[in-house]
């Protein structure tokens, strides 16, 4: 009784809470990798985790899977948004959002551009310079981008960046966070709560052509938006809209900087950031992970997960699943077939994928041509405590020169 | 063991390129030819009845990518003629023999005519399958006729009557059976279509042929009679009737081949006409009858898209590595459409279903998903403006997963309530065409055309 293994057999459930330590923010793909042993598993409380490709992607198309992962009754917020909601409501609140969203969306490069090259040129004096990409760049373009989309006013933008971050915390794992943060994310909700409905109220008083006044005023027969969706989808577009861009331009940022072969080939050749952001989606997901639960009881992998549980699907862990990519540990910036769960899957496959994406491409295209002889200045760099919306908190970048815009040349 | 040194692939279209690329991909370094009836180069056929019908886009813009160079001897506007397995050459129209190792046959299907000469012939009579079919059907349209007659309410008839309603033209639409979609779906959810078609202001007869089509003097059609003696007064018709086999030029030839189909194995080798496969002759596409490890008992020929490319690459794989053990080709049959306003897309075969049941949403919403079983199987989904749960369907009926289905979906009905799919009784084989002497490797020869019906 008193020897044990010399070899001791992790569990599923140990392994994930090693994943999950800070510690281990700056690479938990190792143990991502022992995970995959076992493609789905059983956690010693009861929920399962996910972690192959296969059982990921079939799980998000299930109709037998609910996005509903939301605590017990009496803790729920009054109305759900649409990332955890599901269909009929769902289709319903999606539908309303994305006829708002894709049109303004769409043709919105160039200004994308233009907001990269003013961020950048704030720096085009210090010479030899010195660049933090989180703080400088890849912090404030999609936080510019979204507030403009929703129709937040400029003024306005750092109290609801700051809003947004702190309530990004909210969607890790509740059992990683302490009661004082539940407590502070329970203010900053309501704090954000008064915010959006000043800002309903502006807009109802005087209407504009951004996505709030769109929902608001929508003369399409399933619009307007009830003003309690309304508020709820606004606060998720805010974070949603925030964070996840964020990690992703620092992620690629990263990637760059490890893969330097990467970085040249895509200063000379800006086709290359179509799938050199895809790879970064794959090899280095901003959004780790995702849950669901059981409708009814689904057999896979050679296993049956009863009605009624709820499953951690672990999408960065199934981005580098060998049994679906070659050489998943490889950065390979043109990589082909890259079918990666960097946005999910299935009915909630991420609405601003689009607008991720050209941020992210126009970003890294515009740090690889501007920045002269760019390096890390510490790797790795800090993370931030998310485990579930991942990436570092700052990443200081050296460099020798930050040469004008030259239109893209 | 040295591979073949000449390929031939009869048929260029999306299974014959998509062969040639994977023969290439599995290392075939010698001589490729590809032969095709049509001059212009490899095109992709669904946006024909979609995009390029309602004027979005030219036929130019149709011509499929390529994957990789394939550095190939292109025949193209030649048709082939004949094939004589026995000194591996196939023959073509302008006379010339063109001598193989292996040959590919993926001749595809056509549109079934309209069988009655005199009508088919009038100006304004029209078919579509081909780039130069939409080309004419296009100009047609875009001349702005007073009326546009679809015979036919299966997928092709349906979208070219949606695209007809977008152009703001009148349209009437014959459909022989109770229900739109009904040989491919059944008459449970082409009741749901019927009500796409009428909401959409299309004049539906069901239950109603047509008799025959009449021109004016000049031999332009004026009108059709319909079977219940009623007139419809139409400059341009289009037959949509389904599609033949192009399979004449292999008379005589000794395959298993009728209008029907090339019957092969489920490695996609040809079948000669006493069952036993040939080593050097595959056929692959919509032309292709095979034995489904999924359906024991029938034999399959698929218009799908997706059908045509997956078959296209085990063929090639089997053509090339002889030595290997074969490829079995057993994909989930899968295929969509685009009309009125709806996506509708369809995994497994709906047609060998014995019950559907209503899953998610509802069919008045037009947002829904509908499971298909046989003897208490799942064999089929179909989803309308819900594509992107239908992956989790498939993965159920490849498991053979139990019908009903237990999903609890939370847009499902409380009590799923399984149905007769209300399918018309079988067609018979496509008349006038020789059929094929028994296949004795295949037990029952039971044709099951999915799909474009």
């Amino acid at each position: 009784m008193t020897t044990t293994s010399a070899t001791p057999q992790h569990t599923a459930a140990e392994l994930f809470a090693q994943a999950l330590r800070h510690e281990h923010r700056p690479n938990p793909y190792p143990h991502y990798e022992q995970l995959l042993r076992e493609p789905i598993a059983r956690m010693d409380d009861g929920n399962w985790l996910a972690t192959g490709h296969r059982e990921i992607s079939l799980l998000l198309r299930d109709p037998r899977i609910s996005a509903d992962r939301l605590p017990p009754p009496q803790q729920r917020p009054i109305r759900k948004s649409l990332l955890v909601e599901d269909p009929p409501k769902h289709d319903q609140l999606r539908q309303l959002v994305s006829r708002q969203f894709v049109p303004r969306v769409m043709g919105m490069r160039d200004h994308i551009d233009k907001l990269v090259t003013d961020l950048l040129d704030a720096h085009i004096s210090e010479q030899p310079g010195h660049l933090d990409v989180v703080a400088d760049l890849a912090y404030p373009l999609p936080v510019t981008v979204i507030c403009e989309l929703l129709g937040v006013p400029r003024e306005d933008e750092s109290l609801f960046g700051s809003l947004a971050r702190r309530l990004t915390r909210g969607l890790d794992p509740i059992d990683t966070q302490t009661e004082d943060e539940i407590r502070e994310l329970q203010e900053t909700r309501a704090e954000l709560q008064q915010y959006l409905e000043g800002l309903i109220a502006r807009h109802d008083a005087a209407p504009g052509g951004d996505l709030l006044s769109g929902l608001m005023h929508s003369q399409h027969p399933e619009g307007p938006m009830d003003p309690i969706d309304l508020r709820v989808t606004l606060g998720l577009l805010l974070i949603a809209g925030h964070e996840t861009t964020v990690n992703l331009i620092a992620n690629g940022t990263l990637a760059l900087l490890r893969h330097p072969d990467a970085l040249a080939r895509l200063r000379t050749d800006p086709d290359l950031a179509t799938p050199l952001v895809e790879e970064v989606l794959r090899y280095d997901p901003p959004v780790q992970m995702s849950g669901r639960s059981t409708l009814a009881d689904i057999d896979i992998a050679g296993t049956t997960i009863p009605k009624g549980s709820r499953i951690r699907l672990l999408l960065a862990a199934g981005n580098r699943d060998p049994q679906r990519f070659a050489d998943p540990d490889r950065f390979v910036p043109d990589r082909a077939d890259n079918a990666h769960l960097g946005f999910g899957g299935g009915i909630h496959y991420c609405i601003g994928a689009t607008l991720a994406r050209a941020e992210a491409q126009i970003a890294l295209t515009a740090l690889a041509r501007r920045l002269a002889s760019p390096g890390l200045v510490a790797d790795p760099p800090p993370y931030r405590e998310n485990a579930i919306l991942r990436g570092p908190e700052s990443l200081p970048v050296s460099f020798t020169r930050l040469s004008p815009d030259n239109g893209g040349a | 063991m040295r591979g073949p040194e000449r390929i031939v692939v009869a048929g260029a279209s999306l299974a014959g390129l998509r062969a040639a690329e994977a023969l290439r991909d599995q290392g075939f370094d010698g001589e490729l030819t590809l032969i095709g009836d049509e001059p212009h180069a490899p095109y992709d056929r669904p946006p024909l009845s979609k995009a390029v019908l309602s004027g979005w886009l030219s036929t130019d813009h149709t011509v499929l990518p390529r994957v990789r160079d394939i550095g190939a001897r292109w025949l193209l506007g030649t048709p082939a003629t004949g094939v004589d397995p026995r000194t591996r050459q196939v023959s073509l129209a302008d006379g010339r023999a063109v001598p193989y190792d292996r040959l590919l046959i993926a001749t595809g299907t056509r549109s079934r005519p309209w069988p009655e000469r005199q009508g088919g012939a009038l100006h304004g009579v029209h078919v579509l399958r081909t780039r130069d079919d939409a080309d004419r059907l296009r100009a047609a349209l875009a001349a702005a006729p007073g009326r546009v007659l679809v015979i036919g309410a299966g997928f092709t008839g349906g979208e070219v009557a949606s695209v007809c309603r977008d152009l703001g033209l009148d349209v009437t639409v014959t459909q022989r059976g109770d229900t739109p979609l009904g040989s491919a779906l059944g008459g449970v959810i082409g009741g749901a279509a019927a009500r796409w078609y009428r909401d959409a202001g299309v004049d539906l007869r069901l239950g109603t042929t047509v008799r025959t089509l009449e021109g004016d003097a000049h031999g332009a059609l004026r009108r059709a009679v319909l079977s219940d003696g009623s007139v419809v007064e139409a400059e341009v018709a289009v037959v949509a009737a389904g599609a033949l086999a192009n399979t004449e030029w292999l008379t005589g030839s000794g395959l298993a081949a009728d209008g029907r189909g090339v019957v092969c194995d489920e490695s996609c080798r040809a079948l000669a006409d006493d069952g036993t496969p040939l080593g050097d002759v595959f056929a692959a596409g919509d032309v292709a009858r095979w034995p489904h490890p999924l359906y024991p008992g029938q034999l399959l020929r698929l218009d799908h898209w997706d059908n045509a490319v997956a078959q296209a690459r085990t063929a090639a794989h089997n053509m090339v590595h002889a030595s290997r053990a074969p490829l079995v080709h057993r994909p989930l049959p899968a295929f969509w459409s685009n009309q009125f306003g709806v996506n509708l897309k369809c995994v497994g075969l709906p047609a060998l279903a014995d019950q559907v049941v209503l899953t998610q949403g509802s069919l008045d919403q037009r947002q829904f998903v509908a499971a298909y079983g046989r003897q208490d199987r799942l064999v089929a989904a179909v989803a309308v403006d819900s594509p992107r749960v239908l992956d989790g369907y498939a993965a159920l009926i490849e498991a053979g997963a139990p019908f009903p289905p237990v999903l609890n979906a939370t847009d499902g009905p409380d009590r799923p309530e399984p149905l007769d799919p209300a399918f018309p009784r079988p067609a018979d084989p496509a008349p006038g065409l020789p059929s094929v002497a028994a296949t004795p490797s295949v037990p029952s020869a039971q044709a099951v055309l999915a799909g474009h019906e």
